[in-house]
């Protein structure tokens, strides 16, 4: 009887392995092994043909006296700063008009969500034509108005918020769905007690609406600062190699892809993505123990 | 207090109209730059509607570039990474929220560690396991590390764990192994937490770009996003062509978000919910 229930046990474990195996070999090939890998690597100067050398911490010695390297984080932190907030205001408040009762409400979904289905890539070329400083739409509409044109993307001062503009605008549809889902899921009585109270729209949406929606606003939050520092797509499609912007607005991501794959310095980059991520890894943390302070779970 | 009530109305109509055309615009911008000839693209000033409709933009693509072979890789690249995604998560999804076995919370944390990195971590070391496999240039450097996802592993663990126990005991009495209640009892249950992660899967696979940017250098095995961004740099003045490559380039995704827009809106609210 023991006997068969342990091999009733065994045959249980059986299973529950073989059905994990291939994900979790897969994984350990190219997640779990690159963790190990990046982290030698930066402590290596890694050739053209794969050799390498030992230089300690040599690497992150150039790093830290490595000015562009500060600046493409300062321009990381400044990307953060300007798309999150702006991407979550924006979507929020559109979640909440798309949750009244309004005529064309799929009409508006649908519109509003395109833009994060549609390729980068192409979003970039697009608005890259819209700045052109010669024949684009911006600067045509501008020079109507009476106003100087506006080289959008090959200023130094200005490219940075030209490319967060076009990440706003590929943003905040996705996010807006997922608002809408959270604000859908708040119980109706909670804004039937509080229209009996006699509260308006604004403040049902203060002291309702916000903090009832505070965990999906903590998770919006997450994900999309995690994906902000990793921004890549949209500057290295609309700023190139030679624009003298570059150094201006390129990310962090965009150094490491330089470095890493166009200077073919492959253990500097490895140390550029260890500090990226050293750095995402700390304001994830904060977070967290910031949402102690306004994140209101039932 | 009525009429208030519709001067409100009238500014989010406002907002929500306004919206609309900063989200319209550069996609209708782009259709129509793609019908001009390059020197109406550049004349100022500037028409909004073409002269003449040149419909010829869109087979100079193919022309310029190897787009019927980019588009072949893309679609090839994204269907193989889904199926594989679907068939490994959502076993390893079941295994995780339905077995016990021993190791078993241990090895989900760490699932969910690699969730938790930055994609960007990766990338480099595997590129060179890519290189050491002498995979570089082929279509298959394009989906091989993407066949595994910690992300759909544990969205639709969330799913599976939601399931009630009554089903599989009813399952176990009649002799059905683990594999056996996953397939035909399990699988068609969370059809909606599938149904998300194909979408999502599928969007980013389709969408793509640092990735395929790296491992493939010639045209003929660039997916659609990196052959814009070769496109982009060949020709830099002929914006009407680049925007034909575009236009055609997001169509598909487009299209499919057309007919299945409630599951695609409904996926990304379903995967923001349960994340």
């Amino acid at each position: 009887m023991k006997k068969a229930v342990k091999k009733r046990y065994l045959k249980e474990y059986a299973w529950g392995y073989l059905m994990i195996l291939p994900l979790v070999a897969g994984l350990s090939v190219f997640y779990f092994y690159p963790v190990f890998k990046v982290i030698r690597d930066s402590f290596f100067d890694v050739g053209a043909f794969g050799k390498s050398k030992w230089v300690g911490i040599g690497n992150y010695e150039k790093m830290i006296n490595d000015a562009t390297m500060w600046q493409a984080l300062g321009n990381t932190f400044k990307y953060v700063i300007m798309i999150a907030p702006i991407t979550i205001i924006i979507a929020l408040l559109l979640a909440n008009f798309l949750n009244m009762k309004i005529k064309g409400k799929t009409f508006f979904r649908v519109v509003y969500f395109a833009p994060s289905i549609t390729m980068a890539a192409a979003v970039a070329m697009v608005w890259r034509w819209l700045y052109n400083g010669d024949y684009g739409l911006f600067n045509y509409i501008l020079n109507c108005l009476g106003m100087e044109s506006v080289q959008f993307l090959t200023n130094p001062k200005i490219a940075l918020f030209a490319i967060s503009a076009v990440s706003i605008w590929s943003l905040f549809g996705h996010n807006m769905i997922i608002f809408l889902a959270g604000i859908q899921g708040i119980p109706q009585t909670y804004y039937e007690a509080a229209a009996i109270d006699g509260a308006n729209g604004i403040r049902r949406f203060f002291h309702i609406t916000l903090p009832l929606l505070s965990p999906t606003i903590f998770f919006v939050m997450i994900t999309l600062l995690i994906n902000v520092f990793q921004i890549f797509d949209t500057i290295y499609m609309m700023v190139g190699e030679k624009n003298v912007a570059m150094e201006a607005s390129q990310s962090m991501v965009v150094y490491f892809y330089r470095n890493a794959f166009i200077f073919s310095k492959k253990g500097y980059a490895s140390a550029l993505a260890v500090f990226l991520f050293v750095i995402i890894m700390i304001f994830t943390v904060l977070q967290m123990i910031g949402q102690k302070k306004w994140v209101h779970y039932e | 207090m009525r009429k208030r009530k519709n001067g409100g109305y009238v500014i989010v109509y406002v907002i929500l109209i306004s919206g609309i055309i900063i989200t319209i615009l550069p996609f209708l911008w782009m259709i129509l730059t793609s019908l001009k000839t390059q020197s109406e693209a550049v004349q100022i000033p500037i028409t909004i509607f073409p002269k003449d409709w040149k419909f010829e933009n869109y087979p100079a693509v193919f022309e310029r570039v190897p787009y019927l072979k980019m588009y072949l890789n893309t679609i090839i690249s994204s269907v193989i990474t889904v199926m594989a995604q679907l068939i490994f998560c959502s076993m390893a999804a079941y295994a995780f929220a339905r077995i016990k076995f021993p190791g078993r919370d241990i090895i989900f944390y760490l699932l969910l560690a690699v969730l938790m990195i930055p994609s960007s971590f990766f990338i480099l070391p595997q590129y060179l396991i890519i290189q050491k496999m002498g995979l570089l240039n082929t279509i298959y450097a394009l989906f091989i590390p993407k066949l595994f996802s910690a992300f759909g592993t544990f969205l639709l663990r969330q799913f599976f764990m939601a399931l009630p126990n009554e089903l599989e005991d009813a399952a176990r009495l009649d002799g059905c192994n683990h594999f056996k209640i996953y397939l035909k009892i399990m699988l068609p249950l969370v059809k909606a937490g599938l149904v998300s992660m194909v979408i999502i899967t599928f969007k980013y696979a389709w969408n793509d770009l640092m990735w395929p940017l790296i491992v493939n250098n010639t045209p003929e095995k660039m997916t659609l996003s990196a052959g814009l961004s070769y496109l982009q740099g060949q020709y830099v003045t002929d914006y009407p062509v680049m925007m034909a490559g575009a236009v055609m380039a997001v169509l598909p995704l487009l299209i499919l978000f057309i007919f299945f827009q409630k599951q695609f809106i409904e996926g990304v609210a379903a995967a923001g919910i349960k994340g």
